[in-house]
């Protein structure tokens, strides 16, 4: 949250004034890659670092994300005319938790599995960077529509990259990916699971300092690879 | 000898940032200087400990007689807003100097998710108050702990060679990867 108050401010008013010609594709699109919040603002780093080691609770944990970011996005935005500027901070913590409390009963009751396996993190979403900082910094200057997309496309990158970490996580430690055994999705599958890579998995990767590891690598990876694109514009 | 082994496997062995990612925000968001992380660090301490010792009681004695338990995250964040601009004013009265060396942090706690963290996981398991208390006690020790250590590491990175690619946070990463590698061992102790 130290990152949400400050990144944001900081960076958003002289993008301002061109946000609000930039169309609504642009609002959605940039959320994923450009301003994508794990891989380039570094926010809500504990959900991306404690869920992601099997694939299937990071993923889950994406879609929860994206569910209460798009809700909260537009309720922010829906009030903002109302809400003093001095109570806008309390009032949007007591949106954002009273959102995911519902949320988190909604989990508890349909994916029991997915509810023990997040743990606390599910409630912890009311405190993620990502969520407050968007409320902040977008949804409270701008209209219901485009912070409705920005919401959700902040969210998609967000569920991307938890994905992706997870996936990076559970294949190297572990050798298989298995699907169905958090996520109520009705059927059982490991992916991978006739390789025999078993054998070649490091199995820290899924433990506590794996998760420092591979975000520290897969950050690495794209910090270079925008680098050279960078380098061949010039 | 119980309270001890709390005390100790908070702090050390089940770590609050390696082991259980929380306050992460702010833990590689400060860590960039020395005198702000020491009141930071002294903070969360406070902080953390000052909001088990109220939000225990509110869900035991408040929460659950009422039948409203699910609401327990609205009512702890709450708490844990207006205990920390309680905890500054009374820090304000009571120490000039010490106001201003944590000043600007203080605010930043109220959403720090180490103290919400906290304050969930200790209603989440059944424990007595002491025991609840100890493990608070512990996590904010181990925080303070760890974010004086990682800063101390990373002032040295600064001036070190980095490959361009992992300059800043990549290689911030994967020290907190090695540390908390490190902490594994100790996983032996209890």
């Amino acid at each position: 949250m130290t990152e949400a108050k400050k990144v944001p401010v900081k960076k958003i008013p002289p993008k301002k004034a061109k946000e609000k010609e930039a169309s609504l594709t642009e609002v959605f699109t940039k959320g994923i890659w450009k301003e994508n919040g794990i891989f380039v603002m570094v926010l809500g780093m504990c959900p991306a670092l404690a869920v992601t080691s099997t694939f299937e609770g990071a993923f889950g944990m994406g879609i929860l994300v994206m569910i209460i970011l798009t809700l909260t996005n537009t309720t922010v935005s829906s009030i903002r005319k109302f809400v003093p500027n001095t109570v806008r901070i309390p009032s949007y913590v007591i949106i954002i938790a009273t959102e995911v409390t519902v949320l988190k009963m909604v989990v508890d009751a349909f994916a029991p599995a997915l509810a023990t396996e997040l743990g606390v993190f599910i409630a912890l979403i009311t405190v993620n960077c990502v969520v407050f900082g968007r409320a902040e910094s977008f949804a409270s200057k701008n209209k219901v529509i485009p912070s409705m997309l920005d919401g959700l496309g902040v969210a998609l990158g967000f569920a991307i990259s938890l994905s992706m970490i997870g996936f990076v996580r559970e294949l190297f430690g572990t050798g298989t990916i298995e699907l169905g055994q958090v996520l109520p999705l009705g059927f059982e599958y490991t992916l991978f699971g006739g390789l025999g890579l078993e054998s070649y998995a490091y199995s820290v990767l899924v433990q506590p300092p794996g998760a420092f590891l591979v975000i520290g690598f897969l950050l690495a990876i794209i910090t270079a690879f925008r680098q050279t694109k960078k380098g061949a514009k010039k | 000898m119980e309270l001890l082994a709390i005390l100790i496997s908070s702090m050390l062995i089940n770590n609050i940032v390696l082991m259980q990612f929380l306050g992460l925000c702010s833990f590689f968001g400060v860590s960039t200087k020395m005198k702000s992380v020491v009141g930071m660090g002294l903070a969360v301490i406070v902080v953390i400990f000052l909001a088990a010792l109220i939000t225990y009681p509110i869900y035991y004695e408040v929460l659950i007689p009422l039948n409203i338990k699910y609401i327990d995250t609205i009512a702890f964040i709450l708490v844990i807003a207006s205990l920390v601009q309680l905890t500054e004013l009374v820090i304000k009265r009571v120490s000039k100097s010490l106001y201003k060396a944590l000043g600007v942090y203080l605010p930043l706690i109220a959403t720090n998710c180490a103290v919400l963290g906290v304050a969930l996981k200790n209603v989440a398991v059944p424990q007595t108050y002491p025991e609840a208390l100890m493990y608070a006690l512990g996590s904010g020790l181990g925080y303070a702990f760890i974010i004086i250590t990682f800063t101390a590491i990373r002032l040295r990175l600064d001036s070190a060679n980095v490959p361009k690619a992992l300059k800043g946070m990549p290689i911030a990463l994967v020290t907190a990867g090695l540390m908390a590698l490190a902490f594994m061992g100790l996983s032996g102790i209890i």
